[in-house]
């Protein structure tokens, strides 16, 4: 199969203006011994059977699998006009907008998601979106050691562990240093991580809610962050955000987060956005595409790709990072996910998600032998111990249908035996009660 | 346009959120509570349907206008493979990485596994890992495996990574990230990075060179093999920017010419859509000795025929989350699939011969600095116009009122008033000639009219727009 237009004759034709004899002819300036030295691939094959081969692969992608696993990526409804919207070929096939007066579609929509990071997170400035948000994570780190030319950047050991590798590994060939601390049970240990900055910091990385679900007040942590001229880094959960308070509320210089959550499926690893926003004056140290509110030379209201200056194309190796897309089309989807559901509907969701979990956390938490580790406040995640290895207990009911959460020995060897059970607006009262059934009859029969 | 914060209307609602089947739980504590809602629009679906149909309609796009911007490689997006892509849309990630969760997801793990197979058969490489999520992000986890590489031999003086001024800026600015400093080595007069200023730069503190060829101004370099060659030597690693593999399939391999490690961008060569600026992707292959420092973890083939997933614990840790882009990565299966072996080299044959016919047809009224037969692309200059004041942003602009969006302009840096149009093998001769025409009367229109071209766009919803007022102001949301 081929979507090549050009006949023979219009070929034929254009080889006569090129002056060529063939086209083989055009690929002479590659030197015969250069030539590909193998190109094994199958044969092409028609539509019909290439959806025959990819429904067989989706098949078996555990559709029928009822999640109460999040791990950073969640499973929240998506309204249907989200996939109708972002499909539309003039966002979808459109590329960056380098040509502003042709792409005010893509400008605008992402100037008005800049605007919706900045409500949620409680910030004042923020990029056209990351890839996702474990790169969100290292970004901010890289960014606060620009801002503040220091070198060490804390991370609590409750950040999302996948983030916490992907920061490591950014900080490594930069002689920059990630100090780790411990967390204390399900939550940051507040005096330790206090207690590690010193004038040598440039940041503190924690996030809200945690991995182990638990919600915290960083006030004092970013107090005294500042007192040292640190900067405090919040990672969240943008569905928490319509009842946990914000970044900007606990005072955070930089927010960031996985955006999958709004509105983009969860496809098995991505595409994903990272969000990430600031306060205004750390503006020219953000990474990435900004979209910026200027006018034309009859004073209409347009927008424009904005400090470029910062950007690889025109600083090249001394960019503030190198990245050269945004995830655009997902930023697109969690604008309009935020605005369909609108200030009420947002904030009903996460009370939703809040309600839910905590109910989960009655059933699952009377269970015979399981206790919440958690201390405080959660939003819609939370961490029981079991009375049993938790990765072969999830084992077993995964064979049941169900995916229990996720188990932290992999992450923490010490906490073999913790689970962390995810419960969004989705999961029904009968699922969540099927759930505290079948951890009765796999721990005790 | 209204920005949909002005259309708000306190108290309207869009889409309804469930009513609860649980009891309602105790307050969250105050301490982290947040204290007012947030401030989103307040509209109902459909001002919601049309505020966003109706911006859509202030865009070009590969489906609405012929997209000629060369390096992006803006050929149509096949639409069975959307149909294909979206066909994982539910599948959790980590379910894989849970014990006994593999068995469940089989099917995207066989995707990810073939879809490295025929990467590294198309490339020449030995292994592929598709974690990078975009281009840049690729060539920056590309140059942090060479960085472990050599570490790993214990060579730690080696400090710099060289570029040819015409690469692209993400080339710098990953090795950058990667803590490399930047050795620029000029272009010669014949296009390519020149051959004997690169000798002088290589030196035993060099850890990579990174080249794109065909080069950026779409000519393929004959002293490729050599240069691979003299960086061997030197002890350093070869760099492959996969940003041009659109005219090479099957024609060329990276990895049979000399190159250790390249990345793909999937949304370029295989057809995937750019989505306004993302989702990309950009896996990378590396030749044999450096598999083992590809980030963890991998999907393997057991002996039984069913796939796993891996730590890889001599690898360079994680880049991304769990297994990269997956929906893209399955669109670009389905279009490598779907084309099979002559489709895709029918691509770069239809590419180059495209792009040759648009140089051959433009070259009598724009200045090209290299004439030479040119792979995917081609780079004019409109130095010529510049003698009547017009310049590459106008003529650019024009084309924007006929209905093309401009070739890409300004770059790259080594030409002066660059034009640099990439056709792609998906447009006919026909719309390419309709194209040609309009360039053409760009250039009579400079002769003759030249303050018609300042003034374009005319057409669009705004004329040109004040980009030092916008970088001044920072106005980057509204209040």
């Amino acid at each position: 199969m081929g979507y090549c237009p050009n006949t023979p004759d219009d070929i034929r034709d254009m080889l006569a203006v090129i002056g060529a004899a063939s086209v083989e002819e055009l690929f002479a300036p590659i030197p015969a011994e250069l030539r590909a030295k193998s190109f094994d691939l199958p044969p092409g094959m028609s539509e019909l059977e290439l959806m025959r081969l990819m429904r067989e692969k989706a098949a078996s992608c555990g559709a029928d699998i009822t999640p109460f696993i999040g791990g950073g990526i969640y499973d929240h409804f998506i309204p249907a006009a989200i996939d109708h919207l972002a499909s539309r070929a003039e966002f979808y096939t459109a590329y960056t907008p380098y040509q502003p007066e042709c792409a005010q579609g893509t400008l605008q929509a992402l100037y008005e998601y800049q605007t919706t990071i900045c409500r949620l997170t409680g910030m004042e400035a923020s990029n056209a979106s990351l890839y996702d948000g474990g790169t969100a994570v290292a970004e901010a780190a890289l960014m606060s050691l620009r801002i503040t030319d220091r070198h060490k950047v804390i991370l609590d050991g409750s950040v999302n562990p996948l983030h916490r590798e992907i920061v490591t590994g950014y900080l490594h060939g930069l002689s920059a240093e990630a100090v780790d601390v411990a967390p204390d049970g399900c939550a940051s240990d507040l005096a330790r991580l206090m207690a590690s900055i010193d004038d040598e910091t440039a940041a503190v990385v924690v996030q809200s809610p945690n991995f182990f679900g638990s919600v915290q007040d960083f006030r004092e942590l970013a107090q005294k962050a500042h007192d040292h001229e640190a900067l405090l880094i919040v990672s969240c959960y943008p569905i928490a955000m319509g009842l946990v308070a914000s970044p900007g509320e606990m005072g955070a210089d930089i927010a960031v987060g996985e955006g999958q959550s709004l509105g983009n499926h969860v496809s098995f690893g991505g595409p994903y956005f990272g969000f990430i926003a600031t306060r205004k004056r750390f503006i020219r140290n953000l990474p990435g595409r900004i979209v910026g509110e200027t006018i034309d030379h009859q004073g209409r209201r347009g927008f424009v790709l904005t400090l470029q200056a910062r950007e690889q194309h025109i600083k090249r190796h001394k960019a503030t990072s190198n990245i050269c897309s945004n995830q655009s089309l997902c930023a697109l989807r969690g604008l309009i996910f935020c605005t369909s559901l609108g200030r009420k509907g947002f904030e009903d969701l996460a009370q939703l998600n809040y309600d839910k979990a905590q109910y989960a956390k009655s059933v699952l938490g009377a269970v015979r032998g399981v206790n919440l580790l958690n201390r405080g406040a959660t939003f819609n995640e939370f961490t029981l111990a079991l009375p049993k290895d938790a990765g072969e207990v999830v084992q077993r009911l995964l064979d049941k249908g169900v995916a229990a959460g996720v188990p932290l020995g992999q992450y923490y060897p010490d906490m073999e035996q913790a689970l962390v059970v995810t419960v969004t607006e989705k999961r029904t009262k009968d699922e969540i009660d099927r759930l505290a059934g079948l951890f009765e009859e796999v721990l005790w029969s | 346009m209204e920005l949909i914060f002005e259309k708000s209307v306190s108290g309207r609602t869009g889409v309804r959120v469930p009513l609860s089947d649980v009891p309602k739980a105790a307050s969250l504590p105050d301490a982290v509570r947040r204290g007012e809602p947030v401030r989103l629009p307040e509209v109902g679906e459909l001002d919601l349907v049309r505020h966003y149909t109706n911006l859509s309609r202030r865009n070009f796009s590969v489906d609405t206008n012929f997209y000629p911007l060369g390096s992006c490689t803006m050929k149509y997006n096949t639409k069975v493979t959307e149909n294909a892509g979206g066909l994982f849309a539910s599948c959790h990630p980590m379910l894989a990485l849970l014990p006994g969760g593999d068995k469940l997801v089989q099917g995207p793990l066989a995707i990810v596994y073939e879809l490295e197979r025929q990467l590294a058969e198309i490339t020449g490489m030995e292994e592929v890992t598709t974690q990078p999520l975009a281009g840049a992000h690729g060539e920056m986890t590309g140059i942090m495996v060479i960085a472990a590489y050599h570490k790993a031999r214990g060579d730690q003086k080696r400090k710099y990574v060289i570029v040819p001024d015409s690469s692209h800026g993400t080339n710098p600015a990953s090795a950058a990230m990667a803590g490399y400093e930047i050795v620029t080595v000029p272009t010669a007069p014949y296009g390519d990075m020149d051959l004997d200023l690169f000798r002088q730069a290589m030196n035993d503190e060099v850890a990579a060179v990174m080249l794109t060829c065909p080069n950026t101004l779409g000519l393929f370099n004959p002293h490729i093999a050599e240069i691979c060659a003299i960086a061997h030597e030197g002890g350093a690693l070869t760099y492959y920017d996969g940003a041009n593999l659109n005219a090479i399939l099957g024609k060329v391999r990276p990895g049979d010419v000399g190159f250790d490690v390249i990345h793909v961008n999937l949304h370029k060569t295989f057809g995937t859509p750019h989505g306004g600026g993302g989702p990309g992707s950009g896996p990378i292959g590396v030749r044999g000795d450096l598999v083992r420092f590809l980030p963890t973890p991998r999907v393997v083939r057991r002996e039984d025929g069913s796939y796993a997933v891996e730590d890889h614990p001599e690898g360079i840790g994680r880049v991304s989350d769990f297994f990269g882009n997956f929906a893209i990565m399955a669109r670009a299966y389905a279009y490598i699939t779907l084309l099979g072996r002559e489709g895709l080299i029918e691509v770069s044959e239809q590419a180059v011969l495209n792009a040759n016919y648009m140089m051959a047809r433009l070259k009598e009224e724009y200045d090209l600095p290299f004439d030479q037969t040119c792979m995917h692309e081609c780079v004019f200059s409109a130095s010529r116009q510049v003698q009547n004041g017009v310049h590459a942003i106008d003529v650019a602009k024009y084309l924007i009122d006929r209905g093309f969006h401009p070739p890409t302009v300004y770059f790259p840096l080594n030409v002066k008033e660059a034009i640099m149009i990439e056709p792609t093998e998906t447009e006919s001769k026909q719309t390419m000639d309709a194209f040609i025409e309009v360039m053409l009367e760009a250039a009579r229109m400079a002769k003759d009219d030249p303050e018609r071209l300042h003034e374009a766009p005319v057409t669009t919803p705004v004329g040109r727009l004040d980009e030092t007022r916008a970088a001044r102001m920072q106005q980057v949301c509204c209040e």
